[in-house]
């Protein structure tokens, strides 16, 4: 024992509390200031984006000419109205739904593909494991709006089409850190002794490791939405992703360059929900991580 | 501070804060080493002796961590005695490496992996020393050949991975040695190693120590090798001192009651006929330093506590004839076999 | 140093394969595979389509095919633009320059800025500057990149005018001075992602190293702390670094594309959309294919570096 740190080893973890909303992990994420907030943020822009639009005076189909480029604060028009006199309010929270959908949605799919790779990879390893491994190294090595645009320019994606691809390009790092827990996991004893038991594969995988692998696979996941948002954001915004007239927030900003100097708010505007939404879910995921970490709880 | 006395510690205390409260590692530790002395610091882990060698050079997390009370003297080689824990970080600096060196338990994590052997000798000389680096370097050759190390001309531009883990111990004392300390803190260095290394690397302290007439705080928590190496033995527990003593009257008249039990637990050649239930651990473990008991912190553990007497106050160290001294209240009773 | 060398070049070698059996695979799984953009023009028969098809080979099993593509593929032979009637390959290498400028720019800009705030938050952990620099590179690296692009063209071209608003260089004009002003902007763009990413990396590596046994030999040898920071820590807290340059670079190939499309800047990324749009097929598949084996070279590169930075690898 040389180390001082190592000399003041705290006292031992007193016994778990009892209430669920007052476990530790809760108890830590609350103390991180940043992740309530990300959580507050996104959940207020949820239900912004979903009840929102059926308060607004305008719906975000309404053209209106005579209103063309009306700043914001001006008048009826809080965030201003677009090119075609449309009002920006409404069409930045329809360009939610869509933008959080697709995050969302991306997100479940990759996870269960990148989580049933990863198992398998992890729990059957040798030949099987290292194939599907390379396999993942294989697809990182494409830079991911390269891979989703090649794709997308061919096959003229409508919201479905997007969510799947977004998804395909994004569970690899999902699948790596599942089998490398995955792999650590099944050395250990309940794993062995549940196999010994003659439980069969997929009931040790799915009963016995999942769950004990399921705090990195929840800030994964968290982070993947992030990405997701982002990845739409960017293959909208140049023109192969969301087409109109669906708004996203990715391509509310595609026409909006050529406006840069006569109504900025065009290009600000869309941009700033997606820097909000996705650092809100980095900040989450950051949150997550360090609640879900009990070494962390000693800072 | 008589003149032969290298290192004074004077009630030395050590506390880390943590999100939990204060941490109290080490509490009013008092000492001195003199020259040409081996003074073996002995105790479990967690029992602040590494906090406490940590401590004297400075070393602990800084200021808000970990705070440091109490008086550490230290006379260099130039007769002079200076207050280390109220020199400015500048002067102490000076002194670390030079007049007060250390070698740690680990050698094969405590070398930098991306130096050269050669270098990381030759940066300690160079910093304490007007020798150019061409100098410097000749000087760590020297050292490298005086710890015994083989082929020192290819070992010098080894890095650490390429040397095992007795030859990096032995680049922990060259670098050590360095600068002709008069004080060196060896915490725990042979406790990594294999038996057989073990015994070498006390030898070459033990030799170094003749030749130069260093002071040497040696930690450990194997009794074994402090009957090899110790002048003098302090056992330490719970952050404090409770017992001091030159090394045969302890190992032949332990007078606290934690010390017997430590030596109980050692095996023992000569009393190879005993039952072996009598090769006893002591029983319980080390308290909480959060939660230290009011009175005598071994007491919870101890088979001879008498509640009224033990668990009042934090008994004081008693002397108990010539430079033996114990911090237990009842070690006078417990010494005649009377009952209390 | 050797066998390490070889395990790893072996590993690219079979990466290599397998990106290509990918690459293939999107080939031909669009609708209409390498046919399609005959087919979207519509003044092509389905006669003409079938002898397109059987001169291309496409009749033939998928794995013939797959051998002959990757064959040619090997040889330097990617095809020809439909575009620009060039050989795939030579119109990545007219782009190749520009996006490489690009690319190496901010790295660098990234790295000095980014591996400083990263070693200062390390060493004064949550100080003021440490939860500032934690807290904005959690924003920087959600920002989409395209619209920071829109924010820097807003705010210093059109606002101050200080910035040009695109293109790698004025026409007519060619000079340093010239090319360097429209780097500016497309530079510190396509940095920040890179710049937060190696301020996070470059903390935790630090906080990893200044937590290590040596670090405390080297205190107590008495050195000045400035020494210790640079020629103990930051050394190296470096070394994992290269690993993360060469996990980095997909990241970075994408944020060049999007920022080249916002500054009009003439690489491989503006290339691929131009080429997209154009139907390009050769193109794209070329470019898409060239990234990858980039990345692929990139990380070998990056390991390869590392063993020669790193002397428990070398001498090993």
């Amino acid at each position: 024992m040389t180390s001082p740190v190592g000399a003041i080893d705290g006292p031992p973890a007193k016994p778990a509390l009892t209430s669920r909303w007052d476990s530790p992990a809760l108890r830590r994420f609350r103390r991180h200031r940043l992740a309530v907030f990300g959580a507050v943020t996104i959940l207020v822009l949820t239900l912004a984006c979903i009840v929102g639009p059926f308060l607004l005076p305008f719906t975000d189909t309404f053209i209106d000419i005579r209103q063309r480029f009306a700043p914001p604060l001006s008048g009826a028009h809080v965030l201003g109205t677009d090119q075609l006199g449309r009002d920006m309010l409404a069409r930045l929270l329809m360009a939610g739904r869509i933008s959080l959908a697709v995050g969302f949605a991306a997100m479940a799919i990759s996870m269960v593909i990148g989580v049933c790779v990863g198992l398998v990879a992890g729990y059957y390893g040798g030949a099987i494991g290292a194939v599907l491994m390379r396999f993942v190294d294989a697809m990182l090595c494409f830079p991911s709006i390269f891979l989703l645009l090649a794709v997308s320019a061919f096959i003229h994606p409508g919201v479905e089409t997007i969510i799947l691809l977004i998804a395909f390009t994004a569970w690899m790092e999902v699948a790596r850190i599942v089998e490398a827990q995955i792999k650590a996991l099944r050395e250990r004893d309940f794993a062995v002794a549940a196999e010994a038991l003659g439980a069969s594969d997929a009931r040790v995988m799915i009963r016995e490791l999942l769950p004990n692998a399921i705090a990195p696979i929840v800030v994964a996941a968290t982070l993947n939405v992030a990405h997701a948002i982002l990845a739409e954001s960017y293959i909208s915004f140049l023109g192969y992703g969301i087409q109109p007239p669906t708004p996203s927030w990715g391509n509310m900003l595609d026409n909006a360059q050529g406006y840069l100097t006569s109504a900025p708010w065009l290009a600000m505007l869309p941009g700033a929900m997606i820097t909000l939404a996705v650092t809100s879910f980095n900040f989450i995921g950051d949150g997550l991580r360090d609640a879900l970490d009990p070494r962390t709880d000693a800072r | 501070m008589a003149e032969d006395v290298v290192l004074d510690v004077e009630d030395l205390s050590v506390s880390f804060v943590s999100p939990q409260g204060i941490v109290p590692a080490a509490r009013e530790v008092s000492f001195e080493v003199r020259r040409g002395e081996t003074l073996a610091m002995v105790g479990e882990s967690g029992s602040g002796k590494s906090v406490t060698s940590l401590a004297i050079l400075r070393l602990t997390p800084p200021a808000p961590q970990c705070r440091i009370e109490g008086r550490v003297r230290l006379r260099a080689g130039d007769r002079r005695v200076h207050d280390l824990l109220a020199l400015p970080e500048a002067r102490m600096r000076e002194l670390r490496g030079s007049a007060a060196a250390m070698v740690f338990q680990e050698p094969m994590t405590s070398l930098n992996p991306v130096h050269k052997i050669g270098d990381q000798i030759a940066e300690a000389v160079r910093f304490h020393s007007a020798l150019s680096k061409r100098g410097a370097l000749d000087r760590a050759a020297e050292l490298l050949d005086l710890v015994g190390i083989p082929d020192v001309r290819r070992r010098m531009s080894s890095y650490p991975h390429q040397l095992s883990g007795g030859m990096r111990q032995r680049v922990m004392i060259a670098i050590a040695l360095s600068c002709e300390p008069v004080l060196l803190i060896a915490d725990e260095p042979t406790t990594a190693l294999d038996v057989t290394i073990q015994a070498q690397i006390l030898e070459l302290l033990h030799d170094l120590q003749q030749r130069t007439q260093m002071a040497l705080l040696f930690i450990t928590h194997n009794l074994g090798v402090v009957a090899e190496i110790a002048d003098r033995v302090i056992v330490m527990y719970a952050g404090r001192v409770v017992e001091e003593a030159a090394v045969l009257p302890l190992f032949k008249r332990p007078l606290m009651p934690y010390t017997q039990g430590l030596l109980r637990s050692v095996p023992r050649l000569d009393l190879a006929g005993r039952r072996c239930d009598e090769l006893a651990a002591i029983p319980g473990n080390v308290p909480d330093p959060l939660a230290l008991p009011p009175g005598c912190s071994f007491a919870p553990r101890c088979a001879h506590r008498v509640p009224e007497l033990c668990d009042g106050r934090v008994p004081l160290l008693e002397g108990a004839g010539a430079q033996h001294f114990v911090r237990c209240a009842r070690w006078a009773s417990l010494a005649e076999g009377a009952p209390p | 140093m050797g066998s390490f060398l070889a395990r790893r070049v072996g590993q690219a070698g079979v990466l290599l394969l397998i990106v290509s059996i990918i690459g293939f695979s999107i080939l031909h799984l669009a609708p209409g595979g390498p046919l399609s953009q005959f087919a979207a023009t519509g003044d092509m028969t389905q006669e003409d389509l079938d002898r397109v098809a059987r001169q291309m080979g496409l009749d033939r099993p998928l794995p013939v095919q797959y051998a002959e593509w990757l064959w040619r593929l090997l040889q330097g032979d990617w095809g020809v633009s439909y575009r620009d009637k060039q050989p795939v390959l030579r119109v990545i290498g007219s782009h190749l320059g520009a996006t490489l400028e690009l690319m190496l720019s901010s790295t660098l800009l990234a790295m000095m800025i980014g591996c400083w705030i990263g070693v200062l938050g390390a060493i004064r952990r949550y100080s003021v500057f440490d939860t500032l620099a934690t807290v904005g590179a959690m924003i920087a690296l959600s920002i989409p990149t395209f619209w920071f692009g829109l924010v820097v063209i807003y705010v210093f071209s059109v606002g101050l005018g200080w910035l040009p608003a695109g293109n790698r260089y004025t026409i007519g004009d060619g000079s340093w001075s010239d090319r360097l002003h429209h780097l500016i902007g497309p530079c510190i763009v396509l940095a920040l992602v890179s710049t937060a990413v190696w301020s996070r990396y470059m903390r935790s590596s630090m906080l990893d190293v200044i937590n290590q046994d040596y670090i405390r030999t080297a205190r107590s040898k008495g050195i000045p702390e400035r020494r210790i920071l640079f020629q103990h820590a930051v050394r190296n807290a470096l070394l994992p670094m290269i690993t993360i340059a060469g996990l980095h670079l997909p990241t970075l190939l994408s944020g060049a594309l999007v920022t080249e499309t916002v500054f009009t800047w003439p690489g491989m990324g503006r290339l691929f959309l131009d080429s997209i749009g154009y139907r390009d097929y050769p193109t794209v598949m070329g470019i898409l294919m060239f990234t990858a084996m980039l990345v692929l070279l990139g990380s070998l590169l990056a390991d390869l570096l590392y063993g020669v930075a790193d002397p428990r690898i070398r001498t090993a």
